[in-house]
Order: structure tokens, then C-alpha cells, then sequence
């Protein structure tokens, strides 16, 4: 229905960020996005940003598959 | 961006088949079963169905938020969109569900001089609405939990501009109570859950806990790229292997346990659990969501009394059973025959995110 897409904040406007992803930028709501800064990810979906991604959980979440495959 | 990419090309698919292969000798044939339309349509372009042990078998259960609107109430939205002076507004896969008679959707109303506009994001509506003050802009509010939270901003932000000719016709819905309705029913045969990522960004990876808590099945949230799909799968089956069912979670770059509070708030704040009636899974105590009293005004069903018609489905269409998982699609007689994107039967061909869209494309 709607694709979720990661983007980055660039400037912020009240509860509108612009965001940027791929070259594209675009206008996105932050309602619900607690203390937002520039330079945050953010997954956006139909319009509005719906969590903050975390870069310290994804490089854990590298860790884990490499994990794995040390372990065979 | 670094760690997405990643996802995307793990080097180490060879070394998860293997160790998923160890642990179904152990297992038997398992059966899991994804509740997502974006999971749905990663499964398929990815290819992972056939790089998976054969005893290994993967369901498209209701998570296409198009697919299970059933078809009385496409009837309904059919109908107001022939009301003059107003504007239906919607997410694009909508616009091309048939309601109970093959080929008539809203896509094919708007040809016939229906108003129908589609939006990428509920504010898009309400910007429409501000600039045509004349006209009645009903917007099309489905989808899941993913989706409850900006609706429910726009419909704030529409009560605190005034704007008195626009209005919100919530179809949207609640996983939990389909999940449990699906797993309560006679013919529920799967051993576990792949949980939807973005759902459980705003409800929290908690709010599958209710998984092994209450039915003793496995489940793994998980993100969609081919590295976050096989990796849950593996969870899944070895806790299968263990017999020790619990809720994991694969997407931790997203989604944290207890999930977003600020959008949990604001779907409080406007919205009430409410009975809803699904496609295929028929009407389920509290797996919907009821626009708040304090909200009328913005409530399309109050605006403009609606009410749906009597169920009625498309004839020699299977996406009932589809939608439960107990058919896959190249089962329906319909399929790839009658049934194809560009003629399509049912909602499940329609959407993007449909399992017999996914089916068709990639199968
Ligand atoms: S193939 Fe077409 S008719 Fe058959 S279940 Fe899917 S959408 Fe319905």
C-alpha cells in the first residue's frame, strides 16, 4: 500500500522535516518523533516519520549475523 | 546508508540455509506465516521460497490493509463517491479494488464522473480540502497500526484548523485481534510468526508477546531485507527445534520493545477500539479503530450516515481463504486464468502488497 522508506532529517520546522533519501527530498511530518535533530534517520511512511532508526542497534544487528557465521 | 545495505546482500546466506536446514531435521515440516503486505512482496522478489528447505513452507497471512477490507465496504465508499460535491481521497491501491461486482472500482467511477483524487499521505488530503472549501473531501483512512498514528495527527490537525469539509472514513484496523482470531480458528495450522517491522515500530515489539505468551508459538519481528527475513526465519525454526517458543526480536534498528509513545498517545487520544469486519476473517471484537465522539465532526461514517450493505463476495474469488493463509494463490482456479494484474478478480490481485499480486509477479 504505502512503502516505508528510510530517510535522513535534514532542517527542521516545527512538527514538518525536510528529509532526504536518494537524492530526493521531501517535506515529512514529525508529530510523533521524539526529540528529532538534523542528520537523524528516520522511517517515513505515508507522509510521516514513524520511528527514529538507530545506528548502534543496526551495527549490533551486523554483529549478529556475523556472529553466526563465525560460529560454523 | 550503511547498515541498510547490508541487509541487503548478506554474505552469509549459505551459512543460514545450513544452519536452518540442521534445525528443521530436528523439526519436521514447519509452516510460517508472515502478517504483512511489505513482508509479503520482500518474501517474493527476494526469492527466499525457493532457496528454503522444501519442509519449509511460507504463508501470506491478512496483512494486506487493501486486501481485508471486505467488499461491502468498497460498496459503500462506491456510493458516496457518486454523492455530488464529494471529493474521495485515498492511498493509491484503493483506488483500484472492486467492490462485490467485478471492475467496478473507484478508478472506474472516477470515468464515469465520480470525484476521486489519489494522495501519497492523509496531509495531502487535508491540503486539498483547504484549498477547495466548496467541495466535501472524504479521505480513505486504511491501513494498520503503521498508518493509525498519522491519521490520527491529520485528523488533530484538521479539528484545530477548523476545517469543516473534510472528514476521515476510518478503515483502519488492529493486528492482534485478527492474529488471534486467525489462530483460534479450526482450520490454523501454523507454527510461527514472522511479526510485522513497521506495525511494531509504533506498538512494539511487545505487542507480539501474546504469541508464545497465550498459544505457545514462536515469533520474530523482523525487518524486510532478504538478511532480516532469513535471519528470522532461522529464529523461528530453531526455537521450533528447542520447543521453546518466545517473541524476539530481528529489526532492533527499529523497533524497540515497548514501541513509539508519542504515536500510541495520539491513537489514544482520537481513537477507540472498535468491532471491525475483515475479508475473509469476518467481524472480530476490537480489531478496528472508531474515530472518538470528541472527533465527530471529522467522522465520515457520522457525516454522511454510512452504513454497509449486507456482505456479499466477488463470485469464483478465493481471497477469503488466500487472506487466512489456507490457500496459496496459484490454488485459486481464477489464478493466472481469469485473474491477472491487469484484469483483476479480487482485492489480492489489486494491491502491491496483495499475496496473488506477489504470486503473479515472481512465482
Ligand atoms: S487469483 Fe484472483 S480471484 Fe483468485 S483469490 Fe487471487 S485475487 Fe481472488
Amino acid at each position: 500500500m504505502c512503502l516505508a522508506m528510510p530517510m535522513k532529517i535534514n532542517k527542521i520546522d516545527g512538527s514538518l522535516a525536510q528529509c532526504e533519501a536518494g537524492g530526493l527530498t521531501q517535506d515529512i511530518r514529525i508529530d510523533f518523533i521524539t526529540d528529532p535533530q538534523p542528520g537523524d534517520y528516520v522511517m517515513v511512511h505515508a507522509g510521516f516519520a514513524i520511528e527514529k532508526m538507530s545506528e548502534k542497534e543496526a551495527l549490533e544487528n551486523m554483529e549478529l549475523l556475523e556472529e553466526i557465521k563465525n560460529a560454523l | 546508508m550503511l547498515y541498510n545495505s547490508y541487509f541487503k546482500n548478506p554474505k552469509d546466506v549459505p551459512l543460514l540455509l545450513e544452519k536452518i536446514e540442521k534445525y528443521t531435521e530436528q523439526t519436521g515440516p514447519v509452516r510460517l506465516m508472515e502478517i504483512c503486505g511489505t513482508h509479503t512482496m520482500a518474501i517474493a522478489r527476494s526469492g527466499i521460497r525457493s532457496i528454503l528447505p522444501d519442509n519449509v513452507q511460507l504463508l501470506s497471512g491478512p496483512g494486506c490493509p487493501v486486501c481485508v477490507t471486505p467488499a461491502n465496504m468498497i460498496d459503500m465508499i462506491l456510493d458516496l463517491s457518486q454523492r455530488p460535491g464529494v471529493l474521495i481521497t485515498s492511498y493509491g491501491d484503493l483506488l483500484r479494488v472492486p467492490g462485490s461486482a467485478q471492475g467496478d472500482c473507484l478508478l472506474a467511477r472516477r470515468a464515469g464522473g465520480g470525484k476521486v483524487e489519489s494522495v501519497y499521505s492523509p496531509m495531502d488530503a487535508l491540503k486539498i480540502a483547504e484549498e477547495h472549501p466548496e467541495t466535501e473531501v472524504v479521505f480513505l483512512g486504511v491501513g494498520f497500526e503503521t498508518t493509525a498514528p498519522g491519521t490520527a495527527a491529520c485528523i488533530l490537525e484538521a479539528a484545530s484548523r477548523k476545517l469543516n469539509n473534510f472528514s476521515v472514513l476510518c478503515l483502519l484496523k488492529r493486528t492482534e485481534p485478527a492474529i488471534r482470531s486467525l489462530i483460534e480458528s479450526d482450520d490454523f495450522a501454523v507454527n510461527g510468526f514472522l511479526c510485522p517491522g513497521h506495525v511494531a515500530a509504533i506498538i512494539g515489539a511487545d505487542g507480539f508477546s501474546f504469541l508464545p505468551d497465550d498459544y505457545r508459538l514462536p515469533g520474530v519481528v523482523s525487518g524486510f531485507e532478504p538478511g532480516d527475513l532469513l535471519y528470522s526465519i532461522l529464529e523461528l525454526i530453531e526455537m521450533l527445534a528447542h520447543g521453546i517458543p518466545e517473541l524476539k526480536n530481528e529489526y532492533t534498528r527499529l523497533v524497540r520493545q515497548s514501541g513509539n509513545p508519542a504515536a500510541l498517545a495520539l491513537m489514544e487520544q482520537v481513537f477507540c477500539p472498535a468491532p471491525s469486519d475483515w475479508r475473509g476473517l469476518g467481524l472480530i471484537e476490537d480489531s478496528g479503530y472508531a474515530i472518538r465522539e470528541q472527533y465527530a465532526p471529522w467522522d465520515a461514517v457520522k457525516k454522511f450516515s454510512l452504513a454497509p450493505a449486507g456482505e456479499k463476495e466477488i463470485p469464483g474469488c478465493r481471497c477469503a481463504q488466500v487472506i487466512r493463509g489456507v490457500l496459496r494463490p496459484a490454488e485459486c482456479p481464477l489464478f493466472k486464468k481469469l485473474c491477472s494484474p491487469d484484469n483483476p478478480v479480487g482485492p489480492c490481485m489489486v494491491s502491491g502488497e496483495g499475496a496473488c499480486a506477489a504470486a503473479y509477479q515472481y512465482e
